[in-house]
């Protein structure tokens, strides 16, 4: 199972045959990622990577059957493509590109919301590492030999802080049914409650870790969500202890504007709401583990 | 990105909002020459630096005659402002904007901005202007008007009219509201504004509606079709080195520990630093170096590091996707060896090709400190920054 995507799922590049383009599909081939095309507008007919390139989304799903997309389009055009791929019938989309303007994501979120919910395109991102499904498919940027296959669901912000979430597990032979990054951004694609949502109704995910950081509401709304509506325990560390208010740390959405936003905050809520918290980013593995062990 | 107030006003003129007869000035004789050129009786001299809250710091003073105009802009210039916003370093004043004395009858709070919670645009306005909004949402939230854009069809008539009675302006003041509001609204969405304030926003005894204040963010994301936005960058308001770490593509934010950090993401960052304050350090900065690392990149980012001269250890935690550890060590090892370094350095590599890269580290004949785990290297770091400063209070004695 896993959630969003596994071995069957058929995968389009956007912004295929550009360099990063180029560099992450072929990775995402080498680990067995089914993919099938790319789309680069203007260049519908050659053959990159041994694959044909589309000059639109709708192609693509018409001749190879897409079903996910992943972006590389620059910040500029990147809203533009996450739009086409909603509007060709695309399922699942990962937006890779760090960068796009805020008012554009409001603008994308807002034509998703025209959709249908049975018929409306799932993304996540964008600035974020992608999706992984161990041992099945993998729609992203990540290093994936780092994560071994098994039964916790990883949901996070950041890229290497995952990664290193994942290295911790996978020292104490703990693996992974999928980990999904949302991205950095202020407004992003899915929040961490609409990840907890997936989980909870994955037979294969038994708990997840949810990896947060400063800024915005979503950790908070995801500790609501997961107190009210799931079965599954929920593990979370959330970065930025050491941020002062005000400060952008790096990601476009890591900044603590109003209060509820802080590290310290968020953490005790969470305690509140009944979530598991490691006490330090370095506890991550262990913390699971333990959750675990107390399932058997 | 933040723009001055008279910057913001200038912008919001353009969209037909009011704001009251005003000009720049650099120096005292300036400064008086405006008083001169502007007329009237009553001005006020106000800093110009990014913040809020400058009335309170002393930075808005307001004078009768030219020679009050002379004594207030010498007083203002070149001051340090502490506002709570500009932190305990506070900003510098380099500019003065003198603007004509307004007969105030009533003071409004007006705000537009970007809400995450929603993904649209908020319009926020009080009928009690002139205090923090952060104050009036503890004290009297129910005074706080709050209406959601639909991004879509945009900001309409009906919701600049529901705002405008909220603020609780007479009738005869409403098409002169509306305009002001869909001025605003317009400026947002044209010019990516992620947060436009008019606090306040204030009503005169002629009954105009005047832009008493302005305060204008912009989403960095968006600056490169924002031309003309950028240019109004002052970096005389901005951290130098933070400055210079986005002038080389590096994501740095200057700190008041003195354990220096080179990290790659900004997830990694934060959670390392909050390690090294769990074993019982402070961080100097958060420097996210990104994906593609290479060694002049590395170079620069110990640079910038190291040029706070308060840095007694320094902790690189590179966990190497898209990278690749043996890259990044060769990196750190020339980077070492340029600069010369004095203080400990522990290094964390991890991930791809992680072997390799710590052979390079143990060969290099450097005093490199490494660790495996995230624990391993905030402790040791930690640890090396105590001898450190150690070592220092007893060559002193």
């Amino acid at each position: 199972m896993a959630i969003l995507i596994d071995e069957t799922t058929r995968i389009i590049v956007q912004g295929f045959t550009g360099k990063i383009g180029s560099f992450h599909a072929q990775d995402m081939i080498n680990y067995g990622s089914k993919v099938v095309g790319g789309i680069t507008p203007g260049k519908g007919g050659q053959t990159h990577l041994g694959l044909p390139v589309f000059n639109t989304v709708k192609e693509a799903v018409r001749e190879v059957g897409a079903e996910a997309s992943i972006i590389f389009v620059p910040p500029a055009f990147a809203a533009d493509s996450i739009m086409e791929a909603a509007d060709a019938g695309i399922k699942y989309c990962v937006g890779i590109t760090d960068g796009i303007p805020t008012q554009d994501m409001m603008t994308v979120k807002n034509f998703l919301r025209r959709f249908p919910a049975n018929q409306r395109m799932i993304l996540t991102g964008p600035n974020c590492a992608g999706t992984i499904s161990p041992g099945r498919s993998m729609l992203g940027i990540m290093p994936g030999h780092i994560y071994s296959q098994g039964n916790v669901g990883i949901v996070g912000r950041s890229g290497t802080l995952g990664y290193e979430a994942a290295d911790q597990m996978k020292r104490l032979n703990i693996g992974i049914s999928t980990s999904v990054g949302i991205g950095g951004d202020p407004i992003n694609g899915s929040s961490h409650r609409d990840i907890l949502e997936k989980f909870e109704a994955d037979p294969e995910t038994k708990v997840v870790l949810m990896i947060g950081e400063i800024g915005g509401p979503q950790e908070v709304e995801a500790g609501i969500f997961a107190k009210e509506n799931m079965t599954k325990p929920v593990i979370a560390y959330i970065a930025g202890l050491t941020a002062p208010e005000g400060r952008r740390m790096g990601h476009a959405g890591a900044i603590i504007s109003s209060a509820g936003e802080s590290a310290a905050e968020k953490v005790a809520i969470l305690k509140e709401l009944g979530v598991t918290i490691c006490s330090t980013p370095a506890a991550m593995g262990a913390t699971v583990a333990a959750v675990l062990a107390n399932l058997k | 990105m933040d723009i001055h107030e008279y910057q913001a006003k200038e912008i919001l003129r353009g969209y037909g909002v009011k704001i009251a007869e005003g000009g720049m000035a650099y120096s005292p004789e300036e400064a008086v020459q405006r008083a001169r050129d502007i007329g009237g009786h009553i001005w006020a001299v106000k800093a110009q630096i990014h913040s809020g809250a400058r009335g309170k710091a002393g930075g808005i003073k307001i004078c009768k005659t030219h020679d009050e105009v002379e004594v207030a802009a010498e007083a203002l210039l070149g001051k340090r402002l502490i506002t709570h916003q500009t932190g305990p370093s506070g900003k510098v004043c380099g500019r003065l904007y003198v603007e004509a004395g307004t007969d105030i009858v009533k003071e409004l709070y007006f705000c537009f901005l970007v809400d995450r919670s929603s993904e649209r645009i908020v319009m926020v306005g009080s009928a009690q202007g002139g205090m923090e909004i952060e104050e009036l949402a503890e004290n009297n939230p129910g005074a706080i008007t709050k209406i959601y854009i639909e991004p879509a069809v945009g900001l309409q008539d009906y919701q600049a009219r529901e705002m405008a009675f909220a603020m609780g302006l007479a009738p005869e003041l409403l098409s002169h509201a509306v305009k002001t509001i869909r001025g605003c609204y317009r400026a947002l969405r044209e010019l990516d504004v992620s947060m436009l304030e008019i606090n306040p926003l204030v009503v005169t005894r002629s009954g105009e509606l005047i832009a008493l204040d302005a305060k204008m963010s912009f989403d960095d994301n968006a600056l490169f079709r924002q031309q003309k936005i950028s240019e109004l960058r002052d970096k005389t308001q901005e951290d130098p080195r933070e400055m210079a770490a986005a002038d080389r593509g590096l994501s740095y934010v200057g700190l008041d520990g003195d354990i220096g950090c080179m990290i790659n993401g900004a997830g990694l960052a934060m959670a390392t630093m909050d390690m090294i304050k769990l074993a019982g350090g402070e961080p100097a900065n958060f420097l996210d170096v990104g994906g593609g690392a290479s060694a002049e990149r590395t170079e620069k980012a110990f640079r910038l590091v190291l040029a706070d001269k308060g840095v007694k250890a320094m902790l690189v935690n590179i966990f190497a996707g898209i990278n690749r550890c043996d890259w990044i060590a060769e990196g750190v090892v020339e980077a070492v060896r340029k600069i010369d370094m004095k203080i400990p350095l522990i290094v964390r590599l991890s991930g791809t090709n992680v072997a390799e890269g710590q052979r390079i580290i143990a060969e290099s004949g450097l005093p490199i400190i490494t660790a495996e785990t995230l624990a391993e290297a905030a402790e040791k770091a930690v640890q090396a920054r105590n001898e450190a400063v150690a070592k220092e209070a007893a060559q002193e004695v």
